[in-house]
């Protein structure tokens, strides 16, 4: 039994190396963009349109609408990065249902790297929605004295990121396994089951929470300017 | 090792890959539908809202039109039950008086077949009354009419009063021509003589007589000279006849019932006819 699906090598040469990880990464981004060019082949601009069309449509709405309520005005702006973070997520953890399928967010070197990704991207986002004088002022505030806190809650939430879904969903794996050989029939199935669910809440929650520092890196210096919106929406709490 | 530092790097060149994959084709295409649908129910929204205003413009037009036209109407209906009043009043004047013409000529055509009916009764009365005279004479005085007539005509030329006595007499004096005695029959000669003595008689001067036959003096004798004229008839005597069949026919004709022609065409027959 593997601990996560980086355990599964397939192929190594020196440090490259093609693990379990990546190789359902791949398969999850083909599934994804394969499925994504199918449906999108051919919309439909009128009154009528198909089912799955309508899905996604669904989908990438509610996922704008999501963006908006979290306080980033222009979503279609970071629709593509929270988008795929959700949609990559979600994916990889309703895939657990699929037998012999390992889930990459189950992977600390996945979580690691999509909250890297998070780390990077908040920054960029600001320095690119205030300039990088602004941003990097917004380090020191309140006071000065803030500067050091305010690095470690960037360094540190970035690691809570990481940690809480790869926590989750290797715990959720890690749980079915070890219930499958201890009762080997129906409750595997029913925590299966809730292991689906906390894979959407979990994806739900990392995408959030990044849309959340997206619009606090974005919105300080507004807020400051207007002395409204001081406060980004309040960040769910896992 | 929880974490793999090739397997980090590899993971987040991935998510970026997908980021770009979904956006080129899950994304971009999606967004761009929806803008273009929101585009085409936005112009169908603002195409249906120009058309309900020019809904609204073109009923608000038909709608004054249709006032003005209600309008036009009740003008033209009111000049039409006008023009038919009038219409109506000038036919009713028209008829009226052509009704009034066709009364009055009916009216005078009626006076005339009376008065031709009068005549005609009056003429035919003193045919018969002079046939029934001349009769009775002839059977009960064993004389004739003529005799009596210039008798009757001797007595009364010397019965005259004095005016037309006077008056006769400047005629017969200044007359160029003989005094003209006219009758309906032709007088005998001792008629004749005794007018002529008669006149000897009453007047002075001698007049010379001429006598003349006159088909309309029935039962009449009459004396002309230079204007002046004495006459008898039996039409004195006919006056009250006539003036009763006129009343007789007066009243049928205000009955209206039958013409007045069924009673002249149809005299009564006299006594001197049975």
């Amino acid at each position: 039994m593997h601990l996560s699906a980086d355990e599964m090598i397939f192929w190594q040469y020196g440090l490259l190396k093609l693990n379990g990880t990546i190789v359902f990464t791949w398969t999850l981004m083909l599934v994804l963009a394969l499925g994504s060019k199918l449906v999108t082949r051919k919309l439909s601009t009128g009154l009528e349109r198909s089912r799955w069309q309508n899905l996604l449509e669904i989908v990438v709405s509610a996922i704008g609408r999501q963006i908006e309520d979290v306080g980033l005005r222009h979503s279609r702006k970071y629709l593509p990065f929270l988008g795929t973070l959700f949609l990559f997520i979600a994916a990889a953890n309703l895939g657990t249902v699929i037998p012999g399928y390992e889930p990459p967010t189950g992977s600390l070197s996945t979580t690691a790297a999509l909250a890297l990704c998070v780390f990077v991207a908040v920054p960029l986002f600001g320095i690119a929605d205030q300039g990088l004088r602004r941003y990097l002022k917004s380090y020191t505030e309140p006071t000065l004295l803030m500067l050091p806190f305010n690095i470690i809650s960037e360094l540190s939430r970035t690691l809570a990121l990481a940690v809480r879904l790869f926590g989750n969903m290797m715990s959720g794996v890690m749980i079915i396994g070890i219930l499958l050989t201890i009762t080997p029939f129906v409750f595997p199935i029913v925590m299966t089951v809730l292991g689906l669910l906390t894979g959407m809440v979990q994806a739900y929650i990392f995408s959030i929470l990044a849309a959340v520092y997206i619009a606090a890196a974005t919105r300080t210096r507004k807020s400051g300017a207007t002395g409204s919106e001081t406060d980004p929406a309040p960040a769910p709490t896992p | 090792m929880l974490i793999d530092w090739f397997t980090v790097g590899a993971q987040a060149l991935n998510f970026l890959i997908l980021v770009w994959l979904m956006k080129r084709f899950l994304y971009q295409p999606v967004l761009d539908a929806i803008d273009a649908r929101e585009r085409r129910v936005a112009a169908e929204l603002a195409d249906a809202a120009a058309k309900q205003d020019e809904a609204k413009h073109e009923r608000d037009d038909f709608r004054l039109r249709n006032e003005a036209f209600d309008q036009q109407r009740a003008g033209l209906l009111d000049k039409a039950r006008d023009e038919a009043k009038a219409l109506r009043q000038r036919l009713l004047d028209e008829a009226r008086a052509a009704a009034d013409t066709l009364q009055a000529q009916r009216q005078q055509m009626l006076d005339n077949d009376a008065r031709q009916l009068n005549q005609a009764i009056s003429q035919r009365t003193r045919q018969e009354v002079f046939a029934i005279a001349r009769k009775t004479l002839g059977d009960l005085a064993d004389t004739s009419l003529e005799e009596r007539l210039g008798n009757v005509f001797a007595q009364r030329l010397r019965a005259l009063d004095a005016t037309t006595r006077a008056g006769l007499a400047a005629a017969l004096r200044s007359a160029a021509g003989p005094a003209i005695v006219r009758s309906a029959f032709d007088l005998p000669a001792p008629q004749r003589a005794a007018i002529q003595q008669a006149l000897d008689e009453t007047f002075p001067a001698q007049a010379n007589l001429q006598f003349e036959t006159a088909a309309n003096l029935i039962g009449g004798i009459e004396l002309a000279a230079n204007g002046q004229k004495v006459a008898w008839s039996i039409d004195d005597y006919l006056a009250s006849l006539e003036q009763g069949v006129h009343d007789i026919l007066r009243s049928q004709a205000g009955r209206g019932s039958a013409p007045p022609q069924a009673i002249a065409i149809e005299p009564k027959p006299g006594p001197a006819a049975q």
